[in-house]
């Protein structure tokens, strides 16, 4: 009696858990979908890609497209491809994550281990500074970048992005030193130690996660920003998600969707690669700053 | 300035324990000076802007009090906007949820590969919307994407034309922000869904409770912190979607897909009409706040208890 009904439950389970299998693959492959259509299409001419099927395989593979994206598609008026623009990127990211992960890591710190009268509210106030919708700035921004002489460059995008990017790595830190034991701090300063000796000698060798977390954060928000991009660049100073963008909307010529691709998946590549090599962090910088406070 | 020389004065007297109190705040003060201005004042600048008549460049001399925001509210492009904000957030949220809670269900009982399953389903989130867009809107594209594709395998009469069609384009949004944030969302619950005491879930199989019932009754309910992080996280998104429009249909056909933050963009530096721009974005801000600020307030007011 009961090792039928036994039976029958595993073999439901079996079922079940079949049929579990079964989404998660479809969706699996529901995700990898685009990126797939990306990368096939990339490889092949452009005849194959009007005439046949886009899911198929090249019949012909050849890497013509991704040298063309890289370095002779017609970008706006001129025939460089993405390189000059993937350097101005590098150029924006590089320093713009370096100063705001160091600001974060020194406003964290005081707002954790030298609490003051009124901290919460500057944290507070930094905190809702995260959410604003940047279309509320864009006008006083480029005002301001105009006054200081840094319209259309690349240091008015490194410093737009280094102000708009401190909130976050100040929650960032905060979050992170405030579980860090305050009487640490307290017997260095008895011993003497000045306050930055206490950061870099207590502090900062312990911060290695947050660091990482941080860096990849603002490198992958910076990457991929394409409102200010947008707003602040002239022609020397587009970064790549904009000049992406005039690659494949410009209205003139013949639509080369392998190039398009693979300017696609050139425009993600920093990022992804990024994501394969330290995803882990990467989720852990989603959830801090999904779930705040 | 007065406090400055009280310092300095200070300084004279024991020049190393003053520096030494003052350091936090003077490392601070430059951080929070630049929030002040680059976002308080800014935010200030442009209300005081969105009540002005200005046109190509701001103008503080005409005054036309709320009329901006009459002309924004009785502007059919405008109306598009908020139509499309509602449609998208609302589809975009629940979806979304709805993908991340079962594939994070399904992910956590005890999957062979989750370790390989997970990664590919967030790696969207590390992509730029324009990338999202540029695959997205070449592969919804009649002429060369999924139509064609099922056309040429044999299935002739197959139609989806959604990117081209006025009235669904703003679906085909739907979709490719859906694929770009639901494997984020599928994280937060399965973050939640791990932290569940197993001591319920055992009291609950002893008393004899169908996996199915556990689920709704004990596990489900257990996630509504998640369930009002992934909202107040999408819902932000949603108010704030600008490059994937623009990668994907800028807008169009016509203006069916303009939301708001496109709006704001297009009336302040396509059309000149800064003061209308000025007024949307303090609508917007205004739609982000309604939903951040009482979050915020009681996750950090929660934290201090």
């Amino acid at each position: 009696m009961s090792a039928p009904s036994q039976d029958v439950a595993t073999r439901n389970g079996v079922v079940v858990r079949a049929l579990i299998y079964a989404l998660l693959i479809l969706f699996a492959v529901y995700y990898l979908l685009p990126l797939y259509v990306m990368v096939v299409n990339s490889l092949k001419p452009l005849d194959e890609i009007r005439q046949g099927n886009m899911l198929a395989l090249p019949q012909q593979w050849t890497i013509a497209p991704w040298l063309s994206a890289w370095s002779t598609a017609q970008i706006g008026v001129s025939p460089t491809g993405l390189k000059p623009y993937f350097l101005n990127s590098v150029l924006m990211v590089v320093p713009a994550v370096a100063i705001s992960t160091v600001l974060g890591a020194l406003n964290g710190y005081v707002l954790t281990k030298w609490r003051f009268k009124g901290d919460n509210i500057v944290f507070g106030m930094m905190l809702l500074a995260c959410f604003i919708p940047f279309q509320i700035v864009l006008i006083p921004s480029a005002r301001i970048l105009g006054l200081l002489g840094l319209a259309g460059s690349v240091p008015g995008l490194i410093l737009i992005h280094a102000i708009y990017g401190l909130g976050f790595t100040t929650l960032f830190f905060r979050n992170y030193y405030e579980a860090f034991p305050t009487e640490l701090v307290r017997a260095a300063q008895i011993d003497g130690a000045s306050f930055f000796q206490i950061f870099r000698r207590i502090l900062l060798p312990s911060s290695g996660p947050i660091i990482v977390v941080t860096v990849i954060w603002q490198f992958t928000n910076i990457w991929n920003d394409f409102l200010f991009g947008s707003s602040f660049s002239s022609v020397d100073s587009i970064p790549i998600t904009v000049a992406l963008n005039n690659l494949v909307n410009s209205s003139t010529g013949v639509k080369e969707y392998n190039v398009h691709f693979a300017g696609a998946i050139l425009a993600a590549l920093p990022t992804l690669i990024v994501y394969i090599v330290s995803g882990r962090y990467f989720v852990r910088g989603l959830m801090a700053g999904a779930v705040k406070g | 300035m007065a406090d400055a020389t009280a310092t300095a004065r200070n300084a004279i007297a024991n020049p190393r324990a003053t520096l030494q109190d003052l350091l936090p705040k003077i490392v601070l003060a430059p951080s929070f000076a630049v929030i002040l201005i680059f976002v308080y004042g800014f935010i200030a600048f442009t209300a005081v802007l969105s009540f002005s008549g200005s046109k190509l460049l701001p103008d503080f001399s005409t005054w036309v009090g709320l009329s901006n925001y009459v002309r924004l509210f009785n502007h059919p492009n405008w109306i598009v906007a908020l139509k499309n904000l509602a449609i998208f957030s609302i589809l975009y949220i629940v979806i979304c949820s709805v993908i991340g809670l079962a594939l994070a269900i399904f992910l956590d009982q005890k999957i062979r590969g989750e370790g390989l399953l997970r990664p590919i389903y967030l790696y969207p989130m590390a992509l730029s919307f324009i990338v999202t867009g540029v695959a997205w809107k070449w592969f919804l594209d009649p002429g060369i994407g999924l139509e064609h594709v099922m056309q040429s395998i044999g299935w002739e009469s197959f139609s989806f034309r959604w990117i081209k069609d006025g009235k669904m384009a703003i679906y085909t949004i739907v979709i490719a922000a859906v694929w770009q944030s639901s494997g984020f969302v599928m994280a937060m619950f399965l973050a939640g869904l791990r932290g569940v005491d197993n001591e319920i879930i055992k009291a609950a199989q002893i008393d004899g409770a169908s996996t199915f019932v556990i689920y709704r009754r004990i596990i489900i309910p257990l996630m509504r912190p998640v369930f009002l992080s992934a909202f107040v996280v999408l819902a932000h998104l949603a108010i704030k979607s600008y490059d994937l429009v623009v990668a994907m249909t800028d807008g169009g056909p016509g203006t069916a897909t303009w939301t708001p933050a496109l709006f704001m963009q297009k009336f302040t530096f396509g059309r000149n009409e800064m003061g209308m721009g000025a007024a949307s974005a303090i609508i917007m801000m205004m739609m982000i706040f309604a939903i951040i600020v009482p979050y915020l307030y009681s996750e950090l007011g929660g934290k201090k208890k």
